[in-house]
Formats: structure tokens, C-alpha cells, sequence
């Protein structure tokens, strides 16, 4: 591994190439051969680099991080999970040990099963139970550590196990932080393929995780003898080593006073060293560590996007080094270039390394929320190393509209009663009835007791309410009233923990939309206010335990208490029923081609749906998952051997609770992924540890493991997952990848092809995968451990407040009543109130018809303003613009400065939009409400449904046309804009009024293509080759113009090219008819055509031209040159024809003198044979002199000489 | 009129190298008296132009240009009213309307400083009278109007084809009071692919529900369907579907065996 990044810092191979090398072997081959040749040979290696990259940086920056903000482990949290550095060694026995966190975590297949602490009841208690909460690094140095410890003498010179006094020992859940990894064992296989010597680096029994102590700063072991191959005889070595650095340095490496609670007052305290670009140790390193640390990012090889930037954010915010840098003897310039120095020297390099790989994932950054944005924005480190991306970041912040707010639960509130339900009839006895009666009755005691005092210290759950649940469950003895409590049960459950973070948010969980739309600022400061004060300051550091937070933790105690076979039988198949159901809801899919305008408004709505049945789901996932893994789940370790396989055996034959694997198969097929998904995660959470070993649910974490490699964030196409869709499922995936009871190596055991991934589709082209159903809101709600990231940066500003002047901003509430008191207290709050208990005592069908009314009559205002409003305003710009060009002329000045002069003028008319669409709403919603509802309705109850409706419909559409009316204006007239100048450019003649056919036209006459087709043949008859027996009757050309007249009057069917290209070919005909060059059949041979009859045709011909065309006809084609010349030909040469049809254009009005004149004129310019350049000129001569006779009967060319010129040959 | 494969493949095997011209169209209509114009024409133009798909890049290397541009001028130079260009075109296997075309960009490369453009190349095909060079004009002229599968006037002449389909569909639908929206229209609220007609309501027609109807005024081959199928019809499809929701597509005349084969979804009617 060492050798790889050896390679990459000495420029042998390109970090495309090794990124290439971990993701695939096989495209290897395309490199650079001498690049291919290098990693090859380190082949086996692959799959064990990025857990060893991961590893390595986590092991180099702990000089840094112990003191840095980071999630606490405080005692009584649950925080365990979040250490990144979490405490091992000394401190541990071996049971102990997998409190440490792992926060790089990866282990190479080692030797696997020995991974102790695992399987302990992490968030099912929902208490922190000692020593349980982390998840160890998955480096498992700890398996073997402990062993070390016992079989070694006590090292009194080891710091770590012998603290020295005064140092503060270290905190209680835990002590030093330890990402070692286990040292793979040389093998026989390896040390033969001797591929080594080419490496500055000590070959791979030299890899890092052999070094025991992450404050060892020759990470790589340098400076062990060659054929040194014993791990115990490297250990020793590098005690020895590192006892002698510790004699040689003054500071203690040990942890420091902050490190165990660094509280952010104290935080505030410390001397931050500042960071300063200029003092960068070795540059070009890091930013070849940071690209392939980011391209692996990118990439989807390291198991948590999130985690891997929470460490970055971690580097960008590290206070001060452990060690001064001068202390270090080995850092001599002369080293700095290859690894035997450490990554980070300071903290300069620190942040150099984290603002390089934030530079490579800056779209991942633009899409958190604002908040963070914002604190990054702001981070003067960022400034100072990167104002390029600080700009960036600036202008995403300023463009961001993720506010992302985990909304406050008001107090709980009962399910209604159901009367469709709920009624005896329903019920197999009276007594049954009663019974459910009373339950309902007790249930909800129980609850309210829970919510009174749940927060108090010393009360208890079991002690609390035990009993009585279990007497309540007692007297459920019918199946039947089992699933009717179920049902209750259910039902609350989605009603209260439905929101944000399950925090329990009764009235939003069943729609966020009603207080949503009534938030105003004022409100939505207060509960900013209230969401300071009352969230919890961590949430468990970036990859928390699951929990059951808030409300959800009353239902939670309740199963366990009511520890009733039956309850939870029927609730397990109660909420399979409900996931199918929900899963497979087919919810909206958006139009893309859909007007863009309107559908905002809609699709507002399904986003909304989409995220009430996701966030529903979730919270059905992880109760089926809690309670159908409820039995297999205990403290004790997991099991091994024997034991484990008897098991396995035993649990393969177990039916799943609920078919999740085919869910998820047909949910990927259907690219539904982004709804299957997130609650599958859920699911899983809750699994014990035997359960990822069960084929069945292998499965399904290959599938997931390959549909996390393939959702790389920077390939966005069309029809492919939008990217917050994939950063959610990116966000859960990397959640439950550190859920303790997934294995560890399972992540980088998959080697199946990850590009391979494509489902086979029969599916639509755009699933829901492909729509923007997920925004940031969305995606905090469901992972708030990505709130984490903002934490980090909020601690940073509030320890260097001094400098920075105070990010923490007051939220100071613009009301003085009340404040403090409940928030809802505003008026707005108590509609939003009074609006939620009318909708309660009311059955569901009514809310839903009100919110249905809303929506459309909202979604319809819309659309008639822009049928009526915008239209009229896109006349008034048609007209407007008409007499701007009529002013200005043809030019009418830049198109983009025409369009700001009409938008300056029309946009201030959309102010009218809010009015008119309130009164559209307020017109239209009250008749539809009570067309809706039954006729029956009380008229107090309708009057209230159909106030809310018209206040939801005009809220609706106002807060849609507030922000969008100025910007529907100007599309629309840019449009119109552009429509009118497009008609106004190259055609005017198509601007040109054209006739239709007359009323009586039956639409009979020929079709122009047939024709054209026809004309076409005659004309290449006319021009030859032609076979002797070819020609057209003077009939047939007759009948043929005759036709062309019809088709001319009849214009059903006639579309302007069409047109043109018949007046074309008549233009020919004309040609060909006056050089008499149209082949006529007869009966002995060709004859030609009779004077008279040309006459007649061309007759024929101008009076189509004159009355018939409505487009323009290429006249001025019967004197080029071209067709002039078909006269040559003639034998003898006849002008006359000629001469009456220029005649007769110009007495038609066709073509005027002085246009012919100027055709013949050019004519002159052509060159002819000699006699008929004189015809020609006669000919001219002629039609200028003569005033237009009646009847010429002019034989010009009788007197001249058989033509010699140029003859179109005929066949 | 539907046509047995059997049928379309004697007619195809008629058409192995035969050059475009009304004479071989001629031939071809004694041949199969059975058979409408249309129906043969556009079989004929659909196969040749499969074949010069295939032999295309042949007359498009320098060499090539080079020698039919020298057999050009030495033909005209001894006869410049013979159909030089024409003939010339007949003999190499490749469309009059193209050989024209390489000749006259190969002339006007000589005569004129820069290379012309392809519009100004255009203009002089659709109009011979604006070639500088008079005997060039006949030639290529001569060319354009004896070509029956390419050239200016060709592709006019299936553009009205089209155009007129279109129009007596939509007579069709108004004769039948099926309210629809048409091309402009959709294209007016902002679809990006459109058929020719979208039913506001659907209808049945044989057991299928029909949503939207795209005309097609020509021969359906395998190939067309095909291409059609891949171009069109399930853009179509992936824009205007809802569960269960098919189409139709209107062919002049078709290949029984092709369109049987269309996928369920899309109907294709072979005849108004």
C-alpha cells in the first residue's frame, strides 16, 4: 500500500491511474503500460488501499485532531459512535475495547471474527450503555492489542499505558484514540513475488498497521532492516524507536488536558494556531494525497461520503499541533518529499490538505444546506488558502434557498376516532368493543403520563407504566381487538414521530404543509429560537447509533414493556402491510416537458408527498426492524464457530419478516430507489449480528454495496438520479455501512464489477429516482447527522469568535409578548392551531378535500393569470414592439435591448397578478368545497373548510406568482420577442396575407406532390435522355395545367414550399414550351407543338401566375441565360413565342418594362455563338422599340441561319 | 395496401442496382401493375437510398472526386449537350442529384478562392441558373430532374407527401369530432418531441386505446419501422404515457411481417 503511494508521490504512476487501479483492475490495461506494470505488481494489494489510505490519514492527523472540535463522548451520551479517534489500548480490556469509534475504519481481510465488543445493544435501549456505544475502528488493532498487553511486560516508558502524572487521564468512555489496523501476516505467497525492491518504501510487512501508535511520526516504519519480516520483532523495534523520540521530545504526545470534553467555552479559550498557506510543508505531496483521497471520495470507494468529509471539516477546523514541529529530528528537508516524514507537519498542511479535497467536492458542498454554506462561506481559513473556492462557496450561499429547519414538535394529539373502523360492527362482541374502548382510553393515559414526565430526571419508563401496559395488553385477549389496537397504535405512531428526526411533530408529521404555508418570517424566527434552545447541541456525532428519538422512544419502551408474543405479531404484520403499501404507492411523477412555469406549483405539492410517504416509511421500517429482530438481539457477544453456524443454519430456514430483498430488487428496477432505499436502511439498522451472514440478506447488501459504488455524484445525465437523490442515498447507505453489526469487511470485500451495475430495465425511462423529489430539507430530516458538518464549523467560529467577530448570530424575536411563552402564541401560530383541531374533529376525508381544493384552485389561479394577465401583456409587448420597429425601421435596434425596454415597461404589471389571483381563489375555492362535500355538512363546519380553503389556495398561488410573475413576463415576451422578429426577417412575403379556398372547394383537386411528381417528368422528358418512344400529348400538358390551376385554388393541401417549387416548374414548362423543346408525341414520330397550342398553354400558364400563385414566382428565370440558351437549339430558331410572352408579362402586370430590360441586358453579358448574340440583340431592340402590338406575328429567325451554337443533345 | 414479404422482396430484388431514373421507375410499374406508384416509388427510394447509405463514402474519397471530375470536363469538352454528368452517374452506381452535387463543389473549388459554402451550394442545385458555368447548369439540371429518389425537387415532393397526410388525418379527425391538439400547438406549451396529433380524449380503435397518431405518408419497411420506432414513436411514448396508454402511427403502405412486430404499445395502421 505504501508502495502505491510511494509510487504516485515519486510521479510513477498518475493518480488517475491509481484511482483506476482500485476501482477496477481490469481497465488497468489502457494505461501507460510502465504505470500498468507498477500497480500490477500490486495487485493483490488493491482492495486493502483505501481502507489503508483511510487509515493513514487518520493516523497522520491525529497529532492535530485530539484537541480539534469534534462530537464529544461525554459520559451518558450516546456519542461514542462519533469519535473519529476513539480511545483504545491502555484503557481497555478486551471486552472494552470496540468503544473505539471507528472513524477511517477499514480493515483488509485479516483475520475477521475476532472483532470483540460488537453486537452490543447500541440505540435499542436508548441509553448509553457503558462502553457500547462505539463502533471500533475497523482497523481491529485492538483484537491483537489487547493480547499484547497481557502477554508483554508493563512498558513503563509507554506513555500511553503509564500516563504521566498530571496529564489529565482520559475521559471516561474511553482513552486514546487508536485507528490501528491489524497487521496482516506476511504470507508465503507474497514474500516469493518479490516485487518490492523497487520501492523506497519497506515492502508490505512494512505497512502502517504494524505501527502501534498513531503519534509515531515515521508512519511507514522506515528505517527497519531489510528482511525484517517478524511482526514481533517490528513491534519492538518501533517501541524502542518511539521511547527514544519520546526522551528526545519535551511535549508530552500524550493527551492533552482538552482532549476528553473539549466544551466549546473552553474551546473558545484555546489559542488556535493560525493557519498560513505560505508555511506549507511540502505542497506538491498533499495535493497528490488529497486527489487521490478525493478521487476515492468521488468515486464511492470509502464507505461514508459524510464521514470522510466530517473528518476534512475536522482538519479544516484543527486548533493546534500536539507536537512542535521542531522537535522532530527526522524532519529534514531533505525527506520532505517522500513519506518518510508525516503527511501533516502542521497545522498549515492540515488545512492546505482539507481545503484541497473540499476544492474537489465542491458540488457536494453547494447542496448543503444554507447554514453550513454559510459558515463555510465565512471561514477565513477557507479565504486565506482558497479564495477561489471561497468565492464559490459565497455565490452557492447567496443562490441557496435549503434553509433547512428540524421543526418543533407541538404537543401530541390522539388519532381520531375512526368510524369506519372503529365501530361495532367491526368488533366480534360487545365486549370486545368495550374492551378496545377502554384501551384506547388507557393507551392514551399512558401516553400523556409519558409526555409529562419522560424528561424528568429519575422516572422511568418500566417502573413508570409497565404494569398497567401490561394488564391493558392483558385484556386483549380476542385476535381480533389485537389488530384493532394495532391499528391505533400504528396510527399514532405516524402521527407523532412522523417529523422531522422523529422528534415527534404530531400535527406536522400528518402535514407539514399547513404550517409551512402559514410561516411567516415571524414565526419562523421563533421557532429558529425554539429549535437553539431545545435541539440537542449533537446528535451523535456524524454516524450515530440507531435511536428512537423523541415520541418515538415512548412507543419503543411500550413494546418493550408490553413484551406481549401477540402485540408483536400483529404489529409486525401490520406494518409490513403498511410498508407494501406505501412502497408501492404510485406517487406523481414529474412532466419534464411539462410547462415549466405551472408545474413548479405541482410539483411543490408531490414533493411534499413524496416526503411525508418517505418519512413515513422510515419510521414503519425501523419499528418492523426493531421488533422482528427484537428476539435474536441481547448483550452478548456475537457468536462464533460452531455455534455461529448451527445458527446460521437454523435462521436460513426463518421466513423474512417482510420480502425486503425483492422490494428492493423491484424498487431498483422500477428506478425507485430513492424511496426503497432509505427505509431498507432503516430496516437493516436494527438487524442483529447474525443477519448480514444470511444469504438471503447478503444479497442485499451486495445490492446496496453496488448501488452505493454506483451512484458517483459528478456523472449526472439525463434520466439518471438527481444529485440530491443520490447524496441522500449516498448519506443512509454510508450510515449503515457503520452500523456496528454490518461486517466490517464487507464494504471492500465486494469486488463484483461496480460499473456492471446497471439494472436491466423494462422500466420507465424516468422513475422516480430521476425527479427531484429530494431536497435539503428532505435530506437533513433523514440524515441529521449531516447537521454534524455545520456543528463543526459553528464550534470553530464560537472558539475564534474573538477574531471573527461572532457568526453565532442573536435571533432576536420582533415580538416582545410572549416570548418565551409557547411561540404558536402568534396569530399566525394559532390559525395554523386552530385550522389543525378543526381539521381533528373532523373526519379525514375533509382535510383532505380541503387541501385537495387548495391545491388545484392554487395550481389553477396560476395557469388562468397566464392565460389572461401574461397573455395580455404578451399582446400589449407584440404591439408595442410592432411600433418600435415601425419607428426605428427595418433594423429595430439589438433584440436583447428591445426586450429590456418592453420588460422595464410590462414587468411592474405583475403587481396585479397577487390581487387578481386573490380574488380568483377566493372566487373559486368555496364552490368547489362545497361541490366536494356532503351535502349534509354543517354550514358552520363548510364555511370554516372552504375560509381555509381559499386562505390555502391564494397562500398557494401568491407565494408562487410573488416570486415567479416577473420571470413568467419576461419568458413570455421574450418568446414573443422573438417570434415577431423571426417573422419579421427573411420572409415578408410570408407574412403576406394568403387566401384560403373558397367555401364551396371540396377539397378534390390534385395533390401538389402528385404534381410536382407529374411536371417533373415532363420536364425531364423535355431535357433528355429520353428513349425515341418518349413524349407528352399537347392533351396531357393541358390537362396537367388545368390541374395545377385546381390545386392552386385549392389550398387545403398546398404548404408554402410546395407552392414554390410548382412556380418553379412552371417557370420551366414556360422556358420549354417557348424554345419549343417539349417532346409531343404523335402518331408517326415527334412532331412539335402547334403555334396555337403553345400560345394557348402559355396562356394557360400566365393567367395561374397572375390570379393563381399566392407566393412569388421566379419570373425573371424565363431570361437567364439558361434557359434563354434552350432557344439556340430551335430549328429554326423562333422568337416569337418569346417576344408575345414578355409582352404579355408586362401587360399583366406579371414583370415590369425595366425589369426585362435589365434581364436582357445581363443576357448581353453571357456568352453566345455569334449569330445568335445578333437575335438577340434584335430581339431586344425589338420589344424596346414597340409599344405592345395586339397580335405580333414576328418571325425574327426565319431569316438567319440554321443555328451552329449550343445544342442540348437529345438521345 | 400491405405487402407480403414475399411481395416486397421480389420488389426489392428488381431494384439491386438500378439506376433512379424514370425509366427504371417505368420498368418497374409494368413489372408489377398490381402495385400503386406511390407504393413502388417509395420502395424504390427506400432502397436506394439504403444502397447509397452503404456506397456513399466510395465517391466521397479525393481520388474519386478527382476522376469523375476529369471524365467531367473530357466529356464536355467533346460534347457538351451529351448528358455527360448523368451518364456518368448511371455508370458508377451513385444518384445523379449527388453526383452533381460533387462536381459542382469541385468546380466551384476551382473557380472561386474559398470553398463555398453549403448553402450557396444548395441555392445553385435548387436553382442550376445561378452555376456561373452554362454547360454546368444543363448538366446538373438534367441531373436534378431525372433523379427520382434525390434532389431538391425529390425531397419537395415528399415533404408535400407528408404535409398532405397530415392534412387528411386531421380532416379525418374533424370529420369524426375527435378533439386533438397538433404539432404547433404542442409545441406552443412547450413539448420538446411531438407526434402529429395528440387525442384530447382517447379512443379505441380495435381493442387498442389510442392516445396520440403520428402520419407516416411512406412505405414501412423493417428498417423505417425500426428507425421510426427508436426516433419517434417511443420518445413518444416516454413523454405522453400514462399506465396503459398507446398509440398509433399511420403508414402509407407496409411490410406485413415489420409492423406486426411493433411493440404493444404502438399500433401501427397501415392506410387511413
Amino acid at each position: 500500500m505504501a508502495a502505491v503511494l510511494e509510487s504516485l508521490l515519486r510521479e510513477e504512476v498518475s493518480v488517475a491511474a491509481v484511482v483506476r487501479w482500485i476501482a477496477r483492475s481490469t481497465r488497468g490495461s489502457e494505461d501507460n503500460p510502465g504505470e500498468a506494470a507498477a500497480l500490477s505488481s500490486l495487485r493483490p494489494l488493491r482492495k486493502e488501499f483505501v481502507p489503508f489510505l483511510l487509515n493513514f490519514l487518520r493516523e497522520q492527523s491525529s497529532r492535530v485532531l485530539p484537541q480539534g472540535p469534534r462530537p464529544r463522548q461525554g459520559p451518558g451520551s450516546r456519542g461514542a459512535r462519533s469519535q473519529l479517534f476513539p480511545p483504545t489500548e491502555a484503557a481497555s480490556t478486551a471486552a472494552e475495547a470496540p468503544l473505539a469509534r471507528r472513524g477511517g475504519r477499514r480493515r483488509g481481510p485479516g483475520p475477521a471474527r475476532e472483532r470483540g465488543g460488537r453486537g452490543l445493544e447500541e440505540g435499542v435501549s436508548g441509553e448509553n450503555l457503558p462502553g457500547a456505544g462505539g463502533r471500533r475502528l475497523r482497523g481491529s488493532g485492538s483484537p491483537s492489542r489487547p493480547s499484547l498487553t497481557l502477554s508483554d511486560p508493563p512498558n513503563l516508558s509507554n506513555l500511553e499505558e503509564f500516563p504521566p502524572v498530571g496529564s489529565v487521564p482520559p475521559g471516561p468512555a474511553g482513552t486514546k484514540p487508536s485507528r490501528r489496523i491489524n497487521p496482516t501476516p506476511v504470507s508465503e505467497e507474497r514474500s516469493l513475488s518479490k516485487p518490492k525492491t523497487c520501492f523506497t518504501s519497506p515492502p508490505i510487512s512494512c505497512v502502517p498497521s504494524s505501527q502501534p501508535s498513531a503519534l509515531d511520526t515515521s508512519p511507514w516504519g522506515l528505517g527497519l532492516p531489510p528482511g525484517c519480516r517478524s511482526l514481533q520483532e517490528e513491534r519492538e523495534m518501533l517501541r524502542k524507536e518511539r521511547s527514544k523520540q519520546l526522551q528526545q521530545s519535551p511535549t508530552p504526545t500524550c493527551p492533552t488536558p482538552e482532549l476528553g470534553s473539549p466544551l466549546p467555552s473552553r474551546a473558545g479559550s484555546l489559542t488556535d494556531e493560525p493557519a498560513d498557506p505560505a508555511r506549507v510543508s511540502s505542497r506538491q505531496r498533499l495535493e497528490l494525497v488529497a486527489l487521490v483521497y478525493s478521487s476515492c471520495i468521488a468515486e464511492n470507494l470509502v464507505p461514508n461520503l459524510f464521514l470522510e468529509l466530517f473528518f476534512v471539516f475536522q482538519l479544516l477546523t484543527a486548533r493546534r499541533m500536539v507536537t512542535a514541529k521542531d522537535s522532530d529530528p527526522e524532519l529534514s528537508p531533505g525527506v520532505l518529499d517522500s513519506l518518510e516524514s508525516p503527511l501533516f507537519q502542521s497545522i498549515h498542511d492540515c488545512v492546505f490538505f482539507a481545503v484541497q479535497v473540499l476544492e474537489c467536492h465542491f458540488q457536494v458542498l453547494s447542496n448543503l444546506d444554507k447554514g453550513t454554506l454559510k459558515l463555510l462561506a465565512e471561514n477565513e481559513r477557507l479565504l486565506c488558502f482558497s479564495p477561489a473556492l471561497q468565492g464559490r462557496l459565497r455565490a452557492a450561499y447567496e443562490g441557496s434557498v435549503a434553509k433547512v429547519s428540524l421543526a418543533m414538535p407541538p404537543s401530541a394529539q390522539a388519532v381520531s376516532f375512526q368510524p369506519e373502523t372503529d365501530n361495532r360492527a367491526n368488533f366480534s362482541s360487545d365486549r370486545a368493543f368495550h374492551t378496545f374502548k377502554k384501551q384506547r382510553d388507557v393507551f392514551y393515559e399512558v401516553l400523556r403520563e409519558w409526555e409529562d414526565h419522560h424528561e424528568e430526571p429519575g422516572w422511568d419508563f418500566e417502573k413508570g407504566l409497565g404494569s398497567r401496559i401490561r394488564a391493558m395488553m392483558g385484556q386483549l385477549s380476542a385476535a381480533c381487538s389485537h389488530s384493532h389496537f394495532v391499528r391505533l397504535f400504528q396510527k399514532q405512531l405516524l402521527q407523532m414521530c412522523q417529523s422531522p428526526g422523529g422528534a415527534g411533530g404530531t400535527v406536522l408529521g400528518e402535514a407539514p404543509d399547513v404550517l409551512s404555508m402559514l410561516g411567516a418570517d415571524k414565526l419562523g424566527r421563533l421557532w429558529r429560537l425554539q429549535e437553539r434552545l431545545m435541539a440537542p447541541q449533537s446528535s451523535g456525532g456524524p454516524c450515530p447509533p440507531p435511536t428512537f428519538p423523541g415520541c418515538q422512544g415512548f412507543f419503543r419502551d411500550f413494546i418493550l414493556s408490553a413484551s406481549s408474543f401477540q402485540f408483536n405479531q400483529h404489529l409486525m404484520d401490520s406494518l409490513s402491510l403498511k410498508i407494501r403499501e406505501l412502497n408501492g404507492l404510485a406517487l406523481p411523477q414529474h412532466e419534464p416537458s411539462d410547462e415549466d412555469g405551472e408545474s413548479d406549483v405541482d410539483w411543490q405539492g408531490e414533493r411534499r408527498q413524496f416526503a411525508v410517504v418517505l418519512l413515513s416509511l422510515r419510521l414503519l421500517a425501523k419499528f418492523l426492524g426493531f421488533v422482528a429482530f427484537l428476539p435474536y438481539r441481547g448483550p452478548e457477544p456475537p457468536p462464533t464457530g460452531e455455534l455461529q453456524d448451527s445458527i446460521l443454519a437454523l435462521r436460513s430456514q426463518v421466513p423474512p419478516v417482510l420480502d425486503v430483498r425483492t422490494l428492493l430488487q423491484r424498487g431498483l428496477q422500477a428506478r425507485r430507489a430513492v424511496l426503497t432505499v432509505p427505509w431498507l436502511v432503516e430496516f437493516l439498522s436494527f438487524a442483529d449480528h447474525v443477519v448480514p451472514l444470511l444469504d438471503y440478506y447478503r444479497d442485499i447488501f451486495i445490492l446496496l454495496l453496488r448501488l452505493h459504488r454506483s451512484l458517483v455524484l459528478s456523472q449526472e445525465s439525463e434520466g439518471k438520479m438527481c444529485f440530491l437523490n443520490k447524496l441522500l442515498l449516498l448519506a443512509v447507505l454510508g450510515w449503515l455501512f457503520q452500523i456496528p453489526t454490518v461486517p466490517e469487511d464487507l464494504f471492500f470485500l465486494e469486488e463484483g464489477p461496480s460499473d456492471a451495475f446497471e439494472v436491466d430495465t423494462v422500466a420507465p425511462e424516468h422513475g422516480l429516482d430521476a425527479a427531484p423529489v429530494v431536497d435539503q430539507q428532505l435530506l437533513y430530516t433523514c440524515c441529521p447527522y449531516i447537521g454534524e458538518l455545520r456543528k463543526l464549523l459553528a464550534l470553530w467560529v464560537s472558539g475564534s469568535s474573538g477574531r471573527s467577530g461572532g457568526f453565532m448570530r442573536k435571533i432576536t424575536p420582533t415580538t416582545t409578548t410572549g416570548l418565551g411563552a409557547q411561540p404558536s402564541q402568534t396569530s399566525q401560530g394559532l390559525q395554523a392551531r386552530l385550522a389543525q383541531a378543526f381539521f381533528h374533529n373532523q373526519p379525514p376525508s375533509l382535510r383532505r378535500t380541503v387541501e385537495f381544493v387548495a391545491e388545484r384552485i392554487g395550481s389553477n389561479c396560476v395557469k388562468h393569470i397566464k392565460a389572461t394577465l401574461v397573455a395580455d401583456l404578451v399582446r400589449q409587448a407584440e404591439s408595442l414592439l410592432q411600433e418600435q420597429l415601425v419607428t426605428q425601421g427595418e433594423e429595430g435596434g439589438d433584440p436583447a435591448q428591445l426586450l429590456e425596454i418592453l420588460c422595464s415597461q410590462l414587468c411592474p404589471h405583475g403587481a396585479q397578478a397577487l390581487a387578481l389571483g386573490r380574488e380568483f381563489c377566493q372566487r373559486k375555492s368555496p364552490g368547489a368545497v362545497r361541490a366536494l362535500l356532503p351535502e349534509e355538512t354543517p354550514a358552520a363546519v363548510l364555511s370554516s373548510a372552504e375560509n381555509i380553503a381559499v386562505g390555502l389556495a391564494t397562500e398557494k398561488a401568491c407565494a408562487w406568482l410573488s416570486a415567479n410573475i416577473t420571470a413568467l413576463i419576461r419568458r413570455e415576451v421574450k418568446a414573443a420577442v422573438s417570434r415577431t422578429l423571426r417573422a419579421q426577417g427573411p420572409e415578408p412575403a410570408a407574412r403576406g396575407e394568403r387566401r384560403g379556398c373558397s367555401r364551396a372547394c371540396e377539397h378534390h383537386a390534385p395533390l401538389p406532390s402528385h404534381l410536382i411528381s407529374e411536371i417533373k417528368d415532363v420536364l425531364s422528358l423535355a431535357v433528355g435522355p429520353r428513349d425515341p418512344d418518349e413524349g407528352v400529348s399537347p392533351e396531357h400538358l393541358e390537362q396537367l395545367l388545368g390541374q395545377l390551376g385546381q390545386t392552386l385554388r385549392c389550398r387545403q393541401f398546398l404548404c408554402p414550399p410546395a407552392e414554390q417549387h410548382l412556380a418553379k416548374c412552371s417557370v420551366e414548362l414556360a422556358s420549354l414550351l417557348v424554345a419549343d423543346q417539349i417532346p409531343i408525341l404523335g402518331p408517326p414520330a415527334q412532331y412539335r407543338l402547334e403555334r396555337g397550342q403553345a400560345r394557348r398553354l402559355l396562356h394557360m400558364l400566365l393567367s395561374l401566375w397572375k390570379e393563381d400563385f399566392q407566393g412569388p414566382v421566379p419570373l425573371q428565370l424565363l431570361l437567364s441565360p439558361r434557359n434563354v440558351g434552350l432557344l439556340a437549339d430551335t430549328r429554326p430558331r423562333e422568337w416569337d413565342l418569346l417576344l408575345f410572352l414578355l409582352r404579355e408579362l408586362v401587360e399583366k402586370g406579371l414583370m415590369g418594362r425595366m425589369e426585362i430590360e435589365a434581364c436582357l441586358g445581363s443576357l448581353h453579358q453571357a456568352q453566345w455563338p455569334g449569330d445568335f448574340a445578333e437575335e438577340l440583340a434584335t430581339l431586344s431592340n425589338l420589344f424596346l422599340a414597340e409599344p405592345p402590338l395586339p397580335e405580333p406575328q414576328l418571325r425574327a429567325c426565319e431569316l438567319v441561319q440554321p443555328n451552329r451554337g449550343t445544342v442540348l443533345a437529345q438521345s | 395496401m400491405i405487402l407480403t414479404k414475399a411481395q416486397y422482396e421480389e420488389i426489392a430484388q428488381c431494384l439491386v442496382s438500378v439506376p433512379p431514373t424514370r425509366q427504371s421507375l417505368r420498368k418497374l410499374k409494368q413489372r408489377f401493375p398490381s402495385q400503386s406508384q406511390a407504393t413502388l416509388l417509395s420502395i424504390f427510394s427506400q432502397e436506394y437510398q439504403k444502397h447509397i447509405k452503404r456506397t456513399h463514402a466510395k465517391h466521397h474519397t479525393s481520388e474519386a472526386i478527382e476522376s469523375y471530375y476529369q471524365r467531367y470536363l473530357n466529356g464536355v469538352v467533346k460534347n457538351g449537350a451529351a448528358p455527360v454528368l448523368l451518364d456518368l452517374a448511371n455508370e458508377v452506381d451513385y444518384a445523379p442529384s449527388l453526383m452533381a452535387r460533387l462536381i459542382l463543389e469541385r468546380f466551384l473549388q476551382e473557380h472561386e478562392e474559398t470553398a463555398p459554402s453549403k448553402s450557396v451550394i444548395n441555392s445553385m442545385l435548387r436553382d442550376p441558373s445561378q452555376i456561373p458555368d452554362g454547360v454546368l447548369a444543363n448538366q446538373v439540371y438534367q441531373c436534378i430532374v431525372n433523379d427520382c429518389c434525390y434532389g431538391p425537387l425529390v425531397d419537395c415532393i415528399k415533404h408535400a407527401i407528408g404535409h398532405e397526410h397530415e392534412v387528411l388525418l386531421r380532416d379525418l379527425l374533424l370529420e369524426k369530432n375527435l378533439s386533438f391538439l397538433d404539432e404547433d400547438q404542442l409545441r406552443a406549451k412547450g413539448y420538446d418531441k411531438t407526434p402529429d396529433f395528440i387525442l384530447q380524449v382517447p379512443v379505441a380503435v380495435e381493442g387498442h386505446i389510442i392516445h396520440w397518431i403520428e402520419s407516416k405518408a411512406s412505405f414501412g419497411d423493417e428498417c423505417s419501422h425500426h428507425a421510426y420506432l427508436h426516433d419517434q414513436f417511443w420518445s413518444y411514448w416516454n413523454r405522453l404515457r400514462t399506465p396503459g396508454r398507446s398509440s398509433c402511427s399511420v403508414f402509407k403502405s407496409s411490410l406485413a411481417s415489420s409492423w406486426k412486430k411493433s411493440p404493444p404499445k404502438i399500433i401501427i395502421r397501415i392506410g387511413l
